[in-house]
């Protein structure tokens, strides 16, 4: 059987090992553009989790690599004026250019052919031709993968530096043009891995976009002075770059497939490139292995095996990338909020995790936000909002749709302001509305949106049906605007009588006031005219905790973006708001939501950070983790949690013999 | 979790009397529904002819599709024929609806594709205006698609995979489901493929019918249950992933198949 790897990176030079390890009869050779000296870059990191998986799939190299590793296992943050530490977390890294070595060496001891200088310009003669050419691989390109390259992220360098960090370093630094921040590493006893990010916009106001390799270093170097205590950046190919996120549908077509970066990129901020790199190449000489050295048969295996770990990470590395892009918005916060929403960004460490990893981290954590040394959870830290002191972050009482009037409605069940009584004990959220053109629809239990056959007549920002069979509404006038805006006045006067603590004005999902927000459904120049209208009558009014039930994105090509949410939410702030309750779409009927677990969580965490407005977020959290996690790092002020049956509620045993048993012991 | 199994009318051979036989073994077996695929442009039967045909030798099983492509139907037969079924098999029909996967079966019906999703929300709120009482489920993995379940339909039909993928559908379908505002929770459905001897040629039926997916087809192929462990691996995942309904597809038309499936599960 004859094997050839394009690529002779981590992923294809390992690969070969490991075939020829499994197999000296298997003619392996490994074509690779570059002279065997030749590498950019300067370290590559791992977890400790990889090197597990690499001692099991050929000790030799393993033993070889980590011999020269650089280890560690703290994560310094550079933050303002202060460094704050986490320990716990298990790193290592080694120079690129010495892991090369250590595998060319290891291909020599097994017997692959190593071609170097080898430009390949069609795909080559072979039972199995391996793509392991990068992200921008050309064997790729030869064939049908459903390949998708789309940027994700900053603006990003690779400098070295020698000065030897003893942790993983971010650096966050302020400048006049906006915030620069380092991703730094050492790899060995000389060297560091040095990373220079800043979203487009500062890239460019800072002239880096017409600064040659050169003046850019010394930019950078002048820049971070301080934290490179003196020391140089070197170059090697340092180029601004985008980071280019690889994705393929199928992994294989035919006897070509795809591993390492030519198969799938993470972004460099979470340091997994090289890791799904080597792990790739163990799963498919697993496979082939284990098929016996059936390929059709290995490569389905190796894609099934390989597909949903690529898919977490990757999800990982864009939360990671997203983070970095809009981190210039996060510098607001304290730095122990900062440092945990930094630890936190990709979601794989949540305050659970971390509380394993490095207690004294989130102790420290909970203790800024409870505002005592010894202090409970995020979630459990009290909050004064609009002259109201919620307990805690998660135990609300929201009453749901209540109806400013009969004809707001959604169906004839809603309860109306005069009908609705505020349920027992604890802090209530009175949610009002109206139901504008989602109303006179039948009960909730049957299906939404299904109107009734013999409702009551409908109003709206405009006289468009909402969905299939839904009445036209008719076009709210002059006098139904001030209606409307004394029916809120009224119900806000009535919730205060009632004795309500925190007032919530639906502005969300196309109901009345909400279908006045959308250039979908309102086509006014000046759509916050009307909402903000009601928003100061209702504030003038109510003495206490205010706050707008908001879509913060249409999910809708021709509606409101995030940044359009933004801009609304600063003026509902402006406008007397203290709160808003993130929702996005259903503003139109045939949106594009996108639904996951927390899918509210990112808009909540912009509109807080950006908009700089208290928040509260739900979107289907089931677990006080999320709850923690979320406030502690900041990206909501509160949260709806939706707690699943506890499992220790006793369910009733099947009968049992167990009158015998008690009359034995007896 | 209770378990269903798929009548043999998209694989190779199948027969009329197949199907009945096929039909009356599962309703006096451990099976709590009958399902049919649907497809236009392939061998196969008509899904709500094949499920009127086992509610005429059925007494208990519900009957299921699973899913059956809305949008090349009329709306008002289509709703006309899941009554009628409906009553046929005196309240036992659960009508599972979704857009489908292949073009040549909107363009061999004379149906745009484009507007497709559209128009399976306009049937969806015909059919749940118009018949009270008939279970619908709604499949289908896109944002849009989770949004038309949790507004018209009762429950949430997953087009298979491993357990994991089912998880993770279920927590999008009940995610939208809460979003929505619907009371209560989804009804959620999954499916999987199995092949108890005559592996090759349940195998290369399965490469046949998904041959427009390109290399895909293997990885469903891989994912055939091949035998009784990998049923029962199969099935713990599912309830395990708070599967409430999982139906098991033949892919080899013999009724042989259905009973070492339930050696399988006993």
């Amino acid at each position: 059987m004859k094997v050839v790897v394009v690529g002779g990176g981590p992923a294809g030079l390992y690969l070969a090992i490991l075939l020829r390890k499994a197999d000296p009869g298997i003619d392996v050779t490994v074509l690779e553009r570059n002279a065997p000296d030749a590498t950019f870059g300067f370290g590559v990191v791992f977890s400790e989790e990889t090197l597990g998986s690499l001692r099991d799939a050929d000790p030799e190299t393993h033993l070889a690599i980590t011999d020269t590793f650089a280890r560690w296992n703290r994560v310094d943050i550079r933050y303002r004026d202060g460094l704050l530490r986490s320990r716990g977390h298990s790193f290592s890294a080694i120079a690129r250019k010495r892991l090369l070595e250590l595998l060319h060496e290891r291909c020599y001891a097994l017997g692959a052919e190593l071609r170097f200088g080898v430009e390949v310009d069609a795909v080559p003669e072979a039972d199995l031709v391996v793509a392991a050419d990068g992200a921008n691989s050309f064997v790729r390109r030869q064939g049908d993968f459903g390949t998708v390259v789309e940027p994700e992220g900053s603006k990003y360098v690779w400098f070295g530096s020698d000065l030897v960090f003893d942790a993983f370093t971010f650096v966050f630094r302020e400048t006049e043009h906006g915030l620069f921040n380092v991703h730094a590493y050492p790899y060995d006893e000389h060297m560091s891995t040095f990373i220079v990010e800043c979203a487009e916009p500062v890239w460019r106001r800072a002239g880096l976009d017409s600064m040659d390799e050169d003046e850019s270093r010394a930019f950078c170097e002048r820049l971070f002075a301080n934290d490179l205590r003196g020391r140089e950046l070197f170059t090697n190919r340092s180029l601004w770059l985008d980071f280019p996120k690889v994705t393929n549908r199928v992994w294989h077509d035919g006897r070509v497939v795809l591993v390492g970066d030519a198969a799938h990129t993470a972004h460099f901020s979470i340091g997994s490139g090289t890791k799904l790199a080597m792990e790739d190449s163990i799963a498919l000489a697993q496979g082939l292995v284990r098929r016996g050295w059936d390929v059709d048969a290995a490569l389905v295996d190796y894609e099934l095996e390989r597909g949903p770990v690529v898919e977490r990470t990757q999800a990982a590395a864009s939360e990671s990338a997203a983070y970095f892009r809009r981190v210039g918005s996060y510098t607001h916060l304290e730095p122990a909020q900062f440092a945990f929403n930094l630890l936190t960004r990709s979601g794989r460490i949540t305050h659970a995790s971390l509380s394993i990893r490095d207690p004294d981290f989130t102790r420290a954590v909970d203790s800024w936000l409870g505002g005592a040394e010894i202090s409970p959870p995020p979630m459990f830290a009290p909050l004064e909002l609009g002259g109201v002191r919620f307990p805690d972050r998660v135990s609300f009482a929201l009453s749901g749709f209540v109806a400013v009037s009969p004809e707001g409605r959604i169906t004839p069940e809603t309860p109306t302001i005069d009908d609705w009584t505020p349920p027992g004990d604890g802090l209530v959220v009175l949610q009002l509305g109206h139901a504008g053109r989602r109303g006179a629809c039948r009960p909730r239990f049957e299906g939404i949106d299904l109107p009734l056959r013999d409702g009551w007549p409908l109003v709206s920002a405009s006289a468009v049906a909402y969905g299939p069979f839904s009445a036209v509404p008719a076009v709210l006038d002059g006098a139904g605007m001030t209606a409307l805006r004394e029916s809120f006045v009224r119900a806000a006067r009535r919730a205060h009588e009632l004795g309500v603590a925190v007032l919530e004005l639906d502005l969300a999902h196309g109901y009345l006031l909400g279908s006045f927000l959308s250039p979908l459904t309102n086509p006014d120049d000046d759509p916050l005219r009307f909402p903000l209208e009601v928003v100061s009558a209702v504030r003038g009014v109510w003495p206490r905790c205010l706050a707008a039930r908001l879509s913060v994105t249409d999910w809708h090509p021709r509606g409101n973006s995030v940044d359009d949410g933004i801009a609304i939410s600063r003026a509902l702030r402006d406008a007397g708001i203290d709160l808003i309750h993130v929702e996005a779409g259903q503003t139109v009927h045939d949106d594009k939501p996108e639904y996951r677990r927390g899918f509210l969580t990112a808009l909540s965490d912009r509109l807080r950070n950006e908009a700089r407005v208290a928040t509260m977020v739900g979107g289907y959290l089931t677990t006080s983790d999320e709850a923690n996690t979320i406030v502690g790092a900041g990206r909501a002020d509160l949260c709806i949690v939706h707690l699943p049956r506890a499992p220790l509620d006793p369910e009733p045993l099947e009968p049992s013999n167990s009158l015998l048993l008690a009359g034995e012991t007896a | 979790m209770r378990i269903g199994v798929g009548l043999p009318t998209t694989t190779p051979g199948a027969d009329g009397a197949l199907v009945l036989d096929w039909a009356r073994r599962a309703d006096a077996g451990p099976f709590s529904s009958l399902a049919v695929l649907d497809r236009v442009v392939y061998d196969s039967f008509e899904p709500f002819a094949a499920l009127a045909a086992a509610a005429g030798v059925t007494e208990r099983v519900r009957l299921a599709t699973m899913i059956a492509i809305g949008p090349i139907r009329p709306p008002v037969l289509l709703a006309k024929q899941a009554a009628s079924l409906n009553s046929l098999s005196r309240g036992r029909f659960t009508l599972g609806l979704g857009l489908g996967a292949r073009r040549d079966d909107y363009e061999r019906s004379g149906v745009a594709l484009r507007g497709r999703g559209r128009k399976l929300s306009e049937q969806l709120a015909l059919i749940r205006g118009e018949l009270n009482g008939l279970e619908v489920l709604v499949g289908g993995g896109s944002g849009p698609a989770f949004a038309r379940m949790a507004r018209y339909a009762d429950g949430y039909a997953h087009g298979g995979g491993p357990p994991r993928a089912f998880a993770s559908a279920a927590g999008r379908a009940v995610a939208a489901w809460n979003d929505l505002g619907r009371p209560g929770q989804p009804a959620l459905w999954g499916q999987g493929y199995f092949a108890l001897g005559d592996v090759e040629r349940g195998n290369d039926y399965l490469r046949d019918y998904y041959a427009f997916t390109g290399p895909f087809a293997e990885q469903i192929v891989a994912a055939n249950l091949t035998s009784g462990r990998a049923i029962k691996d199969f099935v713990r995942g599912y309830e395990e992933a708070g599967c409430d309904e999982l139906v098991l597809f033949p892919t080899a038309s013999s009724l042989s198949q259905l009973e070492r499936l339930e050696e399988a599960l006993a």
